[in-house]
């Protein structure tokens, strides 16, 4: 087999990126059609996100197979499915987070715009910087105040702010956070209520400024009220940045995300069973997986 | 359906039993540590009063002042304080490349293994091994405070990097990935959020290791020898504590033996104040 092209190239993109399932298509196919073209983006934040043929393991263990797909800037996609299908593990391939278990590694391509973000002479620092994480269970940092928390994104990166006061501002108004914390800066992040500390870490994300935000299941640890504050700020927060939203709970799906991926592990490795627009595919599925998982029959 | 009763006599019986067992165990375990606490305070408090015992050196004389142990004191403090300047980091710091980048290697597991083997070897052992280096060997002989300081440093290393380790495990790898998430580099994921989530834990443990130097004497006999005047010099044999109530409890003067009685309760009063100086400084550094 031949080695696959360097792809800084122009050439192999846009074949990479035709071969890629458009929303719409039930299943990966091989045929190259054309990318169907987006109204521009309302700011230059936000780009395009290209997985292709995602193979993920851990150790031994076969977890994703055969991935490919997209997530258009500036809107939210949601990746549903049942418990332990490789949701998660996609997702943590994007921001190559998956690296950090030791024993796990990860095949295929994905890029953010052109760029290959896997490429050895890439730092996978700045690949971070541009795609953001929010995690299932809010993890603000227990020592820091809540200033420092969402500071700490700044702090961490070696970023030299001058207006940090300003920054953490911006970020906490965003999150939606700054009226309930305004007058408590300095008090510890983690005496917040469980909304307020994911809202934190999505301030926390927010503040180094990524261009895409990956959420992992942001509100399942949350109750009813905070979920829906969470699912607002989603609405909010595709304007600027490309969401990816991991959430087994389909009504979920359907409130937050533009475009929805369904993922199936059975028994095996968790591959991709159908992507395409979450109306379309909540109404009128292709796939009679899909149907059934819609339709509460398995999951 | 069951009936609701009251407990049972032999339950009752069961729970009495094991109450009063683990009790008695926990008093048992109580008792040596109460009764050394009680008998230094009654021997060593008196020599306290006279305030000699801090101001003046040993004399050494047979008849007459017999000198107070200041000498003593301000080794003690010197020989582990560059003790604890040496372990201390290089012990932390081999924890957290156990922890944070070794993991589970070849490499990390052997080093771990060898760190297990050095906590085991008796302490009179890193002093022969200075003193077969450091003090009989060429250019550097001769018995010096630095060269206790080093076998101490020894001493202290494994304990400092086993108790750092448990501590840098239980900080929650969800802090590093949310770090990690946020794209910094290793290092100051490290720097900024482990090492200070675990600092509580990491001040224990270097205390338990200064503890534990600061009472050995047996390094410090085949590394510095003793002496009895005051030098603050390093690089000169050195008094200290421990040295002190070694040579004294062998006195046959009585007033003798109740000066290592109380150099006994000084060291104790010294580490303990160290202790809670260790933890207010740590106690700022969290919120409660």
């Amino acid at each position: 087999m031949n080695r696959p092209d360097p792809p800084a190239q122009d050439q192999s993109s846009t074949e990479m990126l035709n071969a890629i399932p458009q929303p719409g298509a039930a299943e990966p196919q091989g045929i190259a059609s054309p990318t169907p073209t987006l109204p521009e983006a309302p700011t230059d934040r936000g780009r395009r996100v290209t997985v292709k043929d995602l193979n993920a393991y851990y150790g031994k263990i076969h977890a994703v197979k055969d991935v490919s797909l997209s997530f258009e800037p500036n809107k939210a996609t949601a990746i549903i499915g049942p418990s332990g299908c490789g949701k998660s593990t996609t997702v943590r391939c994007i921001n190559r987070m998956h690296e950090e278990i030791p024993d796990a590694y990860a095949r295929g391509t994905i890029t953010l715009d052109d760029q290959d973000i896997c490429a050895a002479d890439v730092d996978v620092v700045s690949v971070r910087r541009a795609i953001g994480m929010v995690f299932q269970k809010p993890n603000p940092f227990p020592t820091m105040s809540i200033f420092d928390n969402v500071a700490a994104g700044l702090r961490l990166t070696g970023t030299k702010s001058a207006n940090l006061h300003d920054r953490v501002e911006g970020a906490l108004r965003r999150a939606g956070l700054w009226n309930e914390v305004k007058d408590r800066l300095k008090a510890a992040g983690i005496g917040l209520s469980g909304g307020q500390q994911q809202r934190l870490c999505i301030a926390r994300t927010i503040a180094v400024e990524p261009e895409v935000i990956l959420m992992d299941e942001p509100a399942s640890a949350l109750d009813p009220k905070a979920t829906l504050k969470i699912e607002e700020l989603v609405d909010t927060l595709k304007e600027r940045y490309t969401i990816v939203i991991v959430t087994h709970n389909m009504q979920q799906a359907a409130r937050v995300a533009d475009y929805t991926a369904f993922m199936l592990g059975e028994g095996g490795p968790g591959s991709l069973v159908e992507y395409g627009e979450t109306d379309k595919m909540f109404t009128n599925p292709h796939d009679t997986r899909t149907e059934q998982y819609i339709s509460g029959k398995f999951g | 359906m069951s009936a609701l009763g009251p407990i049972s006599t032999r339950r009752r019986l069961t729970d009495k039993t094991a109450r009063t067992v683990v009790l008695i165990g926990a008093a048992i375990a109580l008792i040596p540590l109460v009764l050394v606490l009680f008998y230094v305070l009654k021997r060593g408090l008196g020599a306290f009063l006279n305030v000699d015992f801090f101001t003046q050196d040993p004399s050494g004389r047979f008849l007459g002042n017999p000198g107070g142990i200041r000498s003593a004191i301000l080794g003690t403090i010197e020989i582990v304080g560059l003790a604890t300047i040496i372990a201390i980091p290089i012990g932390i710091g081999l924890a957290l490349y156990l922890v944070e980048f070794g993991k589970n290697s070849l490499f990390a597991r052997v080093v771990r293994y060898f760190v297990d083997v050095l906590s085991g070897v008796p302490s009179i052992v890193f002093g022969l091994f200075i003193y077969i280096t450091l003090v009989v060997s060429g250019a550097i002989s001769g018995f010096a405070g630095w060269k206790g300081s080093i076998a101490l440093s020894l001493l202290m290393l494994p304990i400092v990097t086993r108790a750092s380790e448990v501590v840098l495990n239980l900080v929650p790898n969800e802090l590093r990935e949310a770090a990690l998430a946020l794209g910094s580099p290793r290092w100051r994921v490290v720097a900024r959020v482990v090492l200070p989530s675990a600092l509580p834990g990491l001040v224990t443990g270097s205390l338990l290791a200064i503890a534990r130097a600061a009472g050995e004497t047996a390094p410090l006999l085949f590394t510095v020898l003793g002496a009895k005047a005051l030098t603050l010099n390093l690089g000169d044999q050195m008094n200290s504590l421990p040295l002190q109530i070694f040579n004294d409890v062998r006195e046959a003067q009585d007033r003798l033996v109740d000066r290592a009685w109380a150099s006994a309760l000084t060291l104790i009063l010294m580490i303990l104040i160290l202790n809670v100086a260790a933890r207010f400084v740590s106690r700022r550094n969290r919120f409660a």
